[in-house]
């Protein structure tokens, strides 16, 4: 039996009338997950393209997986350095089970670094799904909407940028507060003025400072401390790292915002494909040149952050995973073309002033990306406004 | 000194946004903030309201109020600072009613979309918040000048912000009990967690 004549064999149960018409919700999710969806527009149509939302949906949370991956490996990498350092020959909690059968904590063997990294990836991963679409389908099943899979790219992405050791119950509770506030008393994907994904990564942020910064949560072993290289630049320091090695991702830092690397293979990917707008990437890149060219010109004796010059802005903390995933959700982002690369500017010039000016955050890219969602609306209405000007004008 | 008025102008408009950090003058807040072009307007007005009655009113503290101001008339032992609530609201009352005749004559239109709110300025929060900011911490003249300008910004940047959003709410399809005040709450809250990114600047 194959799985398509069961699903439509158990499908009577959910639908209208049906013992179980409460979880159609589950039902129309899952089916349409596995199969083209069976129901067609009936008159004619305005599709121009054969990249429907599920698709563009299903190709940016493939390509979230190349950054994710690439930094599951890094995250595995310097928590076998760092128990080398500190002597442990078995990780120090539940994880032990499993991996001290498959790998030996060995910081040179490609393999273990990988697996001991996927062991803090997907328990992180697979809760905050759960949670997640646990909510989505209930929210569906109550408002009578379908479950959308803009929840698979929220999930990946706000997984993405937890510190690899987040408590499982905190990320559960996160991505919870950016479905359901975020999201779903708005009406659901594409009725939301901010990012949900970045919406929940805020709330945990100010929620739980103590898991969601500071020097004790980016490498994941139990009392080993690793500043981040802005963290360190913050203090004058250096940023205890090689261009290089920031660039492909060899850094502590959220699980998948490390390795600009595979971020820009993915960005190319996304802006080929035109799921992402180009002109919102860009848009942030020309706003972290200015603010840092800016910065660098007024100088300062006593803030070491001044003098960060943008190739290093652009390989630390999550500017380029937040500029090419979270920047370019196109609910929250501008709509209009030339209010895409103003939106974009604006995000790059907050970076630069949140992450230099202010000596609260030394990582910027998240609340830069929601005080531009913020001003989306405006931006667009002011374009709008504008292009009706100069048609008017035009006669 | 020029960059010791920027850091007053810009602590004012974005690190203590009246409205988004204190929540001060919520009511015209939330009430005026269905339309951009009508919430633009408030803001201008509000701008102006808050750019000439926290000087004037940072005189009227200086040289008749405060403990030892009337130095100047021979009473170097009198402490009128009790009646500084008073004033500045008589201060504010005036300024609002010219400004209120102003829009009446010149602005019509903006005149009848404010409706029952532009008087109402009178009593919001954010404007006698900032004369009392200013008396607290002791402003000069021309610090104060620049932050009721920066103050008047900021609150004018927020509702503009606040407007565009609820512009784009329209199309969303809030659960019942929610729509209305409610959804307008939670936006709020949401986008005074995007602000929270100056928490912590001091300039």
């Amino acid at each position: 039996m194959s799985i398509r004549s069961m699903m439509d064999s158990i499908a009577p149960h959910f639908e209208k009338g049906g013992k179980l018409e409460a979880l159609y919700p589950a039902f129309e999710a899952i089916d349409t997950a596995l199969y083209t969806p069976g129901h067609v527009t009936h008159r004619a149509s305005h599709v121009r393209d054969g990249l429907d939302l599920k698709r563009i949906m299903m190709t940016v949370w493939l390509c979230a997986f190349i950054p994710g991956l690439v930094g599951a490996y890094f995250v595995g990498l310097q928590a076998n350095q760092a128990m080398a350092e500190l002597g442990m020959t078995s990780a120090d909690n539940w994880r032990a089970i499993f991996l001290d059968v498959l790998i030996s904590y060995d910081a040179t063997s490609a393999w273990d670094n990988l697996v001991h990294g996927l062991a803090y990836f997907l328990p992180l991963y697979v809760v905050v799904f759960a949670a997640g679409i646990a909510f989505e389908i209930w929210f569906a099943s109550k408002r009578g909407h379908e479950v959308n899979e803009g929840f698979f790219v929220t999930s990946i992405l706000f997984t993405l940028t937890l510190p690899p050791g987040t408590p499982l119950w905190m990320a559960a509770l996160g991505i919870i507060f950016g479905v359901v506030i975020g999201k779903e008393v708005f009406g659901g994907t594409g009725k939301n003025f901010l990012n949900p994904a970045l919406t929940g990564r805020a709330f945990l942020y100010f929620a739980y400072p103590a898991q969601m910064s500071g020097d004790a949560v980016w490498v994941a072993v139990d009392g080993f401390t690793r500043a981040t290289s802005l963290g360190t630049a913050a203090l004058g320091e250096g940023y205890g790292v090689e261009w290089w090695d920031a660039f492909i991702g060899n850094i502590p830092g959220s699980l998948g915002e490390t390795s600009t690397l595979a971020i820009m293979i993915a960005a190319v990917i996304l802006m080929a494909s035109r799921i992402a707008s180009w002109r919102i990437i860009l848009g942030c890149v020309i706003g972290l040149f200015i603010g840092s060219a800016l910065f660098t010109l007024i100088g300062s004796d006593t803030n070491p952050m001044f003098a960060i010059p943008p190739e290093w802005h652009l390989v630390l903390g999550g500017f380029a995973f937040g500029a090419v995933f979270m920047a370019t959700d196109p609910v929250s982002a501008a709509m209009t073309n030339r209010g895409r690369l103003v939106y974009g500017i604006l995000i790059g010039l907050m970076c630069m002033l949140i992450r230099v000016v202010n000596p609260a955050f030394p990582e910027g890219m998240m609340l830069a990306i929601l005080f531009g969602n913020l001003f989306a609306p405006l931006i667009d209405h002011f374009v709008v406004q504008s292009n009706i000007k100069r048609r008017l004008a035009r006669g | 000194m020029l960059e010791h008025y920027l850091g007053i102008f810009v602590t004012a408009v974005f690190v203590e946004n009246m409205a988004l950090a204190f929540f001060l003058g919520m009511c015209t807040f939330i009430a005026i903030s269905k339309k951009i072009s009508t919430a633009f307007g408030l803001g201008v007005a509000v701008v102006v309201v808050l750019a000439i009655t926290v000087p004037v009113n940072n005189l009227i503290y200086n040289y008749l109020l405060k403990d030892g101001a009337l130095a100047w008339a021979g009473l170097p032992d009198v402490d009128l600072s009790f009646l500084s609530f008073l004033s500045y609201i008589g201060v504010i009352a005036a300024m609002v009613q010219i400004l209120e005749m102003f829009l009446d004559r010149f602005v019509p239109v903006l005149y009848n979309a404010l409706g029952v709110f532009l008087p109402l300025i009178t009593v919001n929060c954010a404007i006698l918040g900032a004369s009392l900011w200013m008396a607290e911490r002791d402003y000069t003249f021309v610090e104060s000048t620049v932050f009721g300008l920066g103050a008047g910004v900021g609150w004018a940047l927020a509702i503009t912000a606040l407007a565009g959003v609820r512009e784009k709410l329209k199309y969303s399809d809030v659960p019942e009990g929610l729509r209305g005040l409610g959804i307008t709450f939670i936006s709020v809250g949401l986008m005074s967690l995007c602000f929270m990114s100056f928490g912590g600047i001091d300039i």
